[in-house]
């Protein structure tokens, strides 16, 4: 008993892709504000590994809210209630005592659940593959300050690149689409020179393979970017709109 | 009595990797097509070496056991990336980078490798700007440069504090466009269980597949770990949770020597523990040493707040101690004195085991200098101040916001507190010049090998070294044994050797399920890492190292007893990842104190309390000691020492001095 924060927790359970799920309740009790939400779960693992219950699997991996592998929907919110924090970096110290949790795992028919919270992202590594890159083999490249770039453009491609591929947009929107992940990073390579050559050419497969992917469409109501823990600002959807409208018209 | 050759090209220093490059084998790109690579890790080392390999034309197979490449734990790395190349016209130089690395790893790399690494790390930044990587820039449009530990000069090239996620973002999106075309097989969720040798070589893996729980069967012409550190084997380290040994020490146990083990990089400055609970640790960016300044009290377990303590009683002690490098001296040396501080009492924080880490200086001074920009006479303290912050969190706010969201403390008001935790390890596999394991066709790439930081890394050589290693040392060093490897046709997994290393795998995951003791893993994995953190951590003695070796023994022992694991062989599982992980960092840990054990010396990251300078620096021993340390296993708790004698012909070898 570290703390002194006694918790009822309402935990999606699921056994597989195959198998229909079901939230089951669990109590747990002394848990220190101090504790990170996950290290919270952890708790409740090693009591339930005792109890010879199968404990809950969950994604995670870096616990300092950078590699994007946490995903918990807590709440109603993805990553819970903070703003701008992974669940790996939401602490305790933002519930009270005698809360009741309720956990969920991302709900999207592009995101399938594997097992209880954890589900199935590679549908983001396929819109990558599509086109999310600036064709250069190893050994290609001029000295680096032979391309100078404006400060605020550098700065603007950067706040885009911050994406940590989470998938919080795609839970957070009501038609699961992947508008927010995608564009942050048709943004950041149309912002740079070096992502000029192929820029028309990436928007239109990024794009496509969203849509084969089965994300959904958007209709502009901002979840996503109140959502992201990284803070991707909705506009980079507006010029993936300008993007990818620009390139179809251009097209032959 | 060695069996090692690290195949050091001949001639000078300067010339030898251009000579080697010139006069490498070559495989045809008709042959490339038939070889066949697997890679294991998809961090920077591994994601840059399969792009690269796959755009040379080889067919490529890549494994991780996170659901995406893009996870990798390279992500985290926050402050920068260090490179020759003299943007800020300080006097850098290739030779300078090579030196600053030899010495600042205490004197204990090889030379060779080094200046390589130096030469090659312009090419870095030029292929990362060339891919997107929105590095920092000056107004002017050109890149930005700060400064790092153990080094006089701004060589460290970075994205705020998130180089290491947009250079693991650049790596990925090449990686990423050879899935695409279908050069590289991607397999994410699957975990390298160990390695297949025929006929002496590598020659392919066995994985599980972590959602289905089956063994898979990989052949490969080579292997190439690039699977990251085992700073995990501490419990609680800067390394992601999944961060892990495994597949170099099922590397090492089939023939693969591990060299210096012992060699661990305690980082300065994280966040303090804050109770048992704790599953990780979090760094707080070397870059923060730039601005702020390290200090305890004057005064022994002075209980008032920081901020109540006036100037004149406050020790800042590294300053003190260090004034050519002040707050800038390497790693170990910042974290040992901080050790030494808070041991005799002046630590601060309710654990008292922390130092402050202050930004109140660096906010006035840039206050000051933006007030000037904005032309502003007579600013008042409060709109110094206010400007100053805006500055501050312009350089290091995500840091700044982190902090504030694990300790629930506002750091623009109160200093930080922090202390070392185990961040990296210099050791690894064994490899030559090649890159190549003792296992001919066995690579080992990035954190995973020993070979370029010595005892001690300097800051933002980390993301130089696997980038280095990927980009454009294995796509050249490769070709020199796959050269004679054209005539060798795919080997069928269902070959004897196949067939037994799966066996012996799934015969270690039944006993595994099959012990249906009482305690999870993490309780054994918490009681190694606290052996592990008192006897062979910031500071080692003989006779810890004795008493470290019998509790892990005690542990190993118990663990094969008593672990409990949940769940089914044939389906996701994480405690059985967990369990078959920690059943390897049990075995590494002995050989870390039988290493440490042997070093009879201090140097970098190995401090040996019995030999110390009169002022408490690291003693090197260099008439003995001047050597490799790499093992061969041969047989539990067993294992032999070769010694790859360190030769320096470019450098004057000297006590480490940063006075």
């Amino acid at each position: 008993m570290e703390g002194n924060l006694n918790l009822t927790l309402k935990i999606w359970r699921q056994k597989n892709a195959n198998e229909a799920g079901k939230f089951e309740t669990y109590q747990v009790s002394g848990i220190s504000e101090d504790m990170s939400f996950l290290e919270m779960i952890d708790v409740l693992n090693n009591r339930l590994i005792e109890e010879g219950d199968d404990p809950v699997a969950f994604d995670h991996d870096c616990r300092e809210g950078i590699c994007g592998m946490c995903s918990m929907y807590i709440n109603g919110s993805p990553h819970g209630p903070n703003k701008g924090v992974t669940t790996c970096q939401l602490h305790m110290r933002s519930f009270s005592n005698g809360e009741t949790i309720t956990i969920e795992p991302w709900r999207a028919g592009a995101f399938p659940v594997i097992k209880d919270l954890v589900v199935n992202r590679s549908s983001f590594d396929r819109i990558i593959a599509a086109g999310g890159f600036v064709s250069v083999n190893t050994g290609n490249a001029q000295d680096a300050n032979n391309i100078p770039i404006p400060k605020e453009d550098a700065d603007e491609a950067f706040a885009a690149a911050a994406c940590i591929g989470c998938g919080a947009c795609v839970a957070a929107c009501k038609n699961a689409s992947a508008m927010l992940f995608t564009s942050a990073k048709v943004s950041q390579l149309a912002l740079l020179p070096q992502g000029q050559v192929e820029r028309a050419k990436r928007a239109q497969a990024m794009v496509a393979q969203m849509d084969e992917e089965g994300f959904g469409a958007c209709t502009n109501t901002g979840a996503c970017e109140a959502e992201c823990p990284k803070g991707i600002s909705i506009e980079n959807i507006a010029r993936m709109n300008r993007e990818y409208f620009s390139a179809v018209f251009a097209a032959k | 009595m060695t069996k090692i050759d690290a195949k050091i090209p001949e001639g000078n220093l300067a010339e030898k990797w251009t000579k080697y490059r010139s006069s490498v084998p070559l495989v045809n790109p008709a042959n490339k097509r038939n070889l066949e690579v697997v890679v294991v890790g998809s961090g920077l080392a591994g994601a840059s070496a399969a792009a690269s390999l796959a755009e040379l034309g080889y067919k490529v197979k890549v494994f991780c056991f996170q659901d995406s490449p893009r996870r990798a734990h390279s992500i985290a790395a926050q402050g920068g990336i260090n490179a020759a190349k003299n943007y800020q016209n300080d006097g850098d130089s290739t030779y300078r980078l090579f030196y600053d690395t030899i010495k600042g790893g205490d004197y204990r790399a090889r030379e060779a490798n080094v200046h390589r690494l130096a030469e090659v790390s312009g090419n870095i930044i030029d292929q990362c700007v060339a891919q997107g990587v929105p590095f920092a820039r000056e107004y002017g449009g050109l890149l930005s440069n700060r400064s790092f530990g153990g080094t006089q000069v701004q060589r460290t090239f970075y994205a705020a504090g998130q180089t290491g996620q947009q250079l693991l973002l650049g790596a990925y999106s090449g990686l990423q466009r050879q899935v695409g075309m279908g050069t590289v097989e991607m397999y994410t969720r699957h975990e390298m269980l160990d390695v297949v040798i025929i006929d002496g070589k590598a020659r392919g893996i066995i994985a599980r597949d972590l959602v289905t729980g089956k063994l898979e069967r990989h052949f490969g012409h080579a292997v190439l770990l690039c699977t990251g550190g085992y700073g995990n084997v501490f419990y609680l380290s800067t390394n992601a949770m999944g961060s892990n040994v495994t597949a170099a020490w099922k590397a090492h146990k089939k023939g693969a020597f591990f060299a210096n083990p012992c060699y661990t990089q305690i980082h300065p400055t994280c966040i303090p523990v804050s109770g048992d609970h704790q599953s990780k640790l979090t760094l707080m960016s070397e870059s923060l040493r730039n601005d702020g300044r390290i200090w305890v009290p004057k005064k022994q377990n002075d209980p008032r707040k920081a901020n109540d303590i006036p100037e004149d009683e406050r020790d800042y002690y590294l300053e003190r101690r260090y004034p050519a490098f002040g707050n800038l001296v390497p790693r170990d040396i910042a974290s040992r004195a901080a050790k030494e501080r808070c041991d005799a009492g002046y630590g601060v924080g309710t654990s008292k085991m922390a130092v402050y880490l202050d930004y109140a200086a660096a906010i006035v001074r840039y206050g000051k200098a933006e007030a000037n920009k904005r032309n502003i006479h007579n600013p008042s303290d409060e709109e110094i101040n206010v400007m100053g912050k805006e500055v501050v969190a312009e350089k290091y706010g995500n840091l700044f916001d982190m902090y504030k969201q694990i300790t629930g403390e506002d750091p623009y008001e109160v200093p930080m507190r922090i202390y070392p935790a185990v961040h990296y390890t210099m050791g690894g596999l064994w490899v030559d010049y090649n890159l190549m394991t003792t296992v001919p066709g066995l690579y080992a790439l990035g954190e995973a090998n020993f070979s370029d930081h010595g005892a001690n890394r300097l800051g933002a050589s980390a993301l130089m070294q696997g980038l280095a290693d990927g980009y454009f040392v294995i796509p050249y060093t490769i070709g020199n044994y796959l050269a004679s490897e054209i005539r060798t046709p795919a080997i069928s997994t269902d070959s004897e050797a196949f067939v037994a290393a799966e066996k012996a795998v799934s015969d270690q995951l039944n006993q595994l399920m099959n012990i249906k003791g009482s305690k999870p893993v993490d309780y054994f994995h918490k009681k190694l890492g606290k052996i592990m953190w008192d006897k062979c951590g910031m500071a080692r003695n003989e006779a810890g190292l004795k008493e470290a070796i019998q509790e892990i023994q005690a542990l190993r022992k118990e663990f094969w007893q008593d672990v409990r694991i949940p769940g089914e062989l044939d389906n996701l599982n994480p405690e059985l990842e967990k369990a078959a992980r920690v059943a390897d960092f049990l075995e590494l840990g002995e050989l870390m104190c039988k290493d440490a054990l042997n070093r009879n010396e201090s140097c970098g990251g190995h401090f040996r309390e019995e030999f110390q300078t009169e002022e408490g620096e690291a003693l090197r021993d260099d008439e003995n000691y001047a050597y490799v340390a790499a093992w061969e296993f041969k047989g539990e708790s067993e294992f032999e020492l070769h010694k790859e004698e360190l030769k320096y012909e470019n450098i004057k070898i000297a006590q480490r001095s940063y006075k």
